[in-house]
């Protein structure tokens, strides 16, 4: 994402997220409305709990043989007539859509809503190389029109209220609009038709993709990604490699849990599965299909740390339920995945050091880990990044004397007695009124905003002889 | 149930040095229910700062003390979910590699309970005879709730206090924006959680804020205290003790 945002540190970029009315305002509505769209549409759904462990033990089997089901996988969509491109990075993966572009003659490209085109920069690449993107997924044309990225994984324009988006509007195609979702979306939906009809390429991600059938799935509620895979005379693919699913019947478990936790939906409006190019008798259908498989960080994390965060089916609602999240938005993060699976995955694509502050940016509530259709274990993985960013000196100098000389304190009663006589003696000239209010130092970060009792005249270990006495 | 029971205390580190008052509370609760009280000398913290923060090594050195001093308990209560998840779910992963230590951490883990549980779960008591009177509501703490399953014992107990009306705190499962040290990491973030929430309780007309870890109720009271609010954050033992002890 745009490193001129990253020059601005983390804590300030969430402290100007803070005081956006208009991003509070959005967030509020919209994450209110999605956890409770969730949380119903599983109160309906008995069989939902049973069915979130078969999904992650497929998630788990998977990845143990994850060789052999991309390359199932490789050999059926080849057997289809299409071509698979393998990715070690995003570099590499841009690189083949540019050359496909090229070799055919490519001008304009509509999109389908996807992740990993917005992880790899693909839009930007595009541009550069001549060749005019759409984002067709109607959240993603309104931030594409407004120079900006996705701040939610499945609402890419979560940050904006809908009179924003009629403002954009009205600027960005000429005329003027009502802050009317209905009149804002047929004002979309007028513009993306003909560009389905220009465009020369799509291009989509993969929500998932069945080896044993070499099916690609696209699960949209605008239809869009039909579309997209059946105008253009080219369809290109770029998917995680973790998106392998072994059979159409582990799909079905999948389908059945993933749109309840993104959206409340029991399904999603479209769910789009594609098999290579247009067969010989099929009216519909590009002439031309590339997969492309995508690594980037992936492929080393099945035996590491992060493991579980290739379970991610990219539903969002640990966004959603994230206290952190909900406050300050999905920019603020400051890369491709916001939010607690954010984390993991940034710290996945792009090592340990990006994300020294972010891997702080959680409560460790675990709400998130909650709400995971595949139970993924959010605050675990993100205790075990501060252990990283702690032991490979990648934290302050200050940061790790602090706590080592509080691992001391905790570790040695009398340098703790010792520490709550010398707080006592500290705190002496700060008390008003049975409360520190102003502390120095660091102790300001927490009575800026909130009061902190003084350390007790008497801990309770000093007390217990006198409550025991009694008894005895 | 209770006579018969021993019972020592981990009083925790914030409970000791900021809330001795929760530690008399829960001594008087456990003692009106016939537990026979101890208090092992030498207590700390139980390392979940250093944990959370990454610093695995040195909460593993607090976890080999803390299973050490306990280690002739017979039941081990706290006042503080988080403390008691500490305990329960991270010191047999920290002192793994001892295998005598992790067996003493095992053994530790089954006989600690968080105060509320130990008196519903291991007591059998949801009834506490108790004076409080007045109109409260409850926060869920994140590690009691989302850690430790808990979130009956609590709202149990409250009810059965004849003087007690229990109001329901809106998304009371939602954090307060403590989260150790991320309260001081990020406090303007902590500070627009905790007034989320406080917003929600306020709203209640409930004149106590009651929770079950120490952490929540000085970010809480912390809060509750800078608004010049009038309601009182307290801990569930100092309602179960009652207002005359």
């Amino acid at each position: 994402m745009s490193e001129d945002l990253l020059r601005v540190p983390f804590p300030q970029r969430a402290g100007a997220a803070l005081k956006d009315a208009f991003l509070q305002e959005a967030l509020t509505i919209a994450t209110t409305k999605f956890i409770d769209l969730r949380r119903e549409a599983f109160e309906g759904f008995p069989q939902g709990d049973a069915l979130r462990d078969r999904a992650r033990g497929i998630k788990e089997a998977t990845l143990q043989r994850l060789d052999h089901y991309l390359g199932l996988l490789a050999d059926n969509v080849e057997r289809l007539g299409g071509h698979v491109h393998w990715a070690a990075t995003g570099e590499e993966a841009r690189e083949i859509v540019l050359r496909l572009c090229r070799d055919r003659g490519v001008r304009m490209a509509v999109k389908s809503k996807s992740m990993a085109t917005e992880e790899i920069d693909l839009n930007e690449a595009l541009e550069h190389a001549g060749v005019t993107p759409i984002e067709t997924d109607l959240g993603e044309y309104i931030i594409q029109l407004a120079h900006e990225k996705p701040s939610h994984i499945i609402a890419p324009a979560i940050h904006k209220t809908k009179g924003q988006v009629a403002e954009l509007f009205s600027r960005e195609l000429s005329g003027r609009f009502a802050a009317d979702p209905e009149v804002l979306t047929a004002v979309a939906r007028k513009e993306l038709r003909q560009k389905f009809l220009q465009a020369d390429l799509g291009i989509t991600g993969a929500n998932f993709a069945v080896a044993e059938t070499g099916t690609l799935v696209l699960v949209t509620n605008e239809g869009n990604g039909r579309m997209v895979t059946s105008l253009p005379r080219l369809h290109v693919a770029v998917m995680g490699m973790e998106k392998v699913i072994p059979t159409m019947t582990d799909l079905v478990v999948f389908l059945s849990i993933l749109a309840k936790s993104a959206t409340g939906q029991k399904l999603s409006s479209y769910t789009t599965l594609v098999r290579g190019p247009r067969q010989p008798g099929e009216l519909e259908g590009p002439e031309h299909f590339h997969l492309i498989l995508l690594d980037s960080g992936r492929v080393r994390q099945i035996g590491g740390p992060l493991r579980e965060a290739l379970y991610c089916l990219r539903c969002g609602a640990c966004l959603n339920v994230c206290p952190v999240y909900r406050q300050i938005g999905g920019h603020a993060y400051g890369h491709t995945y916001p939010g607690p699976i954010g984390i993991l995955l940034t710290a996945m694509l792009k090592g340990t050091d990006s994300v020294k502050d972010l891997a702080h940016a959680s409560s460790l509530c675990g709400a998130c880990k909650d709400v995971c259709p595949v139970r993924i274990d959010i605050p675990r993985m993100l205790v075990e990044l501060r252990e990283q960013v702690a032991h490979e000196h990648v934290a302050p100098v200050a940061e790790r004397m602090l706590f080592r000389a509080a691992g001391r304190l905790m570790a040695s009663p009398a340098l703790f007695r010792l520490g709550a006589r010398a707080g006592r003696l500290f705190q002496r000239p700060f008390t008003r009124g049975g409360k520190l209010r102003s502390l120095p130092l660091f102790f300001g970060r927490w009575t800026a905003t909130r009061d902190l009792p003084p350390v007790a005249p008497r801990t309770f270990s000093e007390r217990w002889d006198e409550l025991d006495g009694p008894k005895r | 149930m209770g006579p018969g029971v021993k019972a020592s205390i981990m009083i925790t580190c914030l409970g000791d040095l900021f809330f001795p008052e929760v530690g008399e509370a829960m001594v008087t609760v456990l003692r009106r229910l016939g537990v026979t009280v101890d208090f092992p000398a030498g207590q700390t913290c139980c390392g979940l700062p250093l944990f959370n923060s990454g610093y695995h090594d040195e909460a593993a050195r607090v976890a080999e003390r803390t299973v050490r001093l306990f280690g002739e308990a017979e039941h081990v209560v706290v006042p503080s979910g988080s403390c008691a998840w500490m305990v329960k779910t991270e010191y047999p992963g920290l002192l793994k590699h001892d295998r005598i230590l992790k067996a003493a951490a095992d053994s530790l883990a089954a006989r600690t309970r968080e105060l509320s549980q130990f008196i519903v779960e291991v007591l059998g008591v949801t009834r506490v005879e108790s004076d409080f009177a007045g109109k409260v509501t409850y926060h869920d703490s994140c590690h009691l709730l989302r850690g430790l399953g808990e979130s009956r014992s609590p709202r149990t107990l409250l009810r059965n206090i004849p003087g007690v009306d229990l109001v329901e705190l809106p998304g009371s499962d939602e954090c307060c924006g403590f989260g150790g040290s991320f309260s001081v990491r990020l406090p303007e973030v902590s500070t627009a959680i905790l007034d989320k929430k406080l917003g929600n309780v306020e709203a209640t007309g409930a004149g106590c804020l009651v929770a079950c870890d120490a952490g929540c109720l000085m970010q809480m009271g912390g809060g509750l205290s800078r608004r010049a609010s009038r309601v009182r954050p307290l801990h569930l033992a100092q309602l179960l003790a009652g207002g005359r002890r």
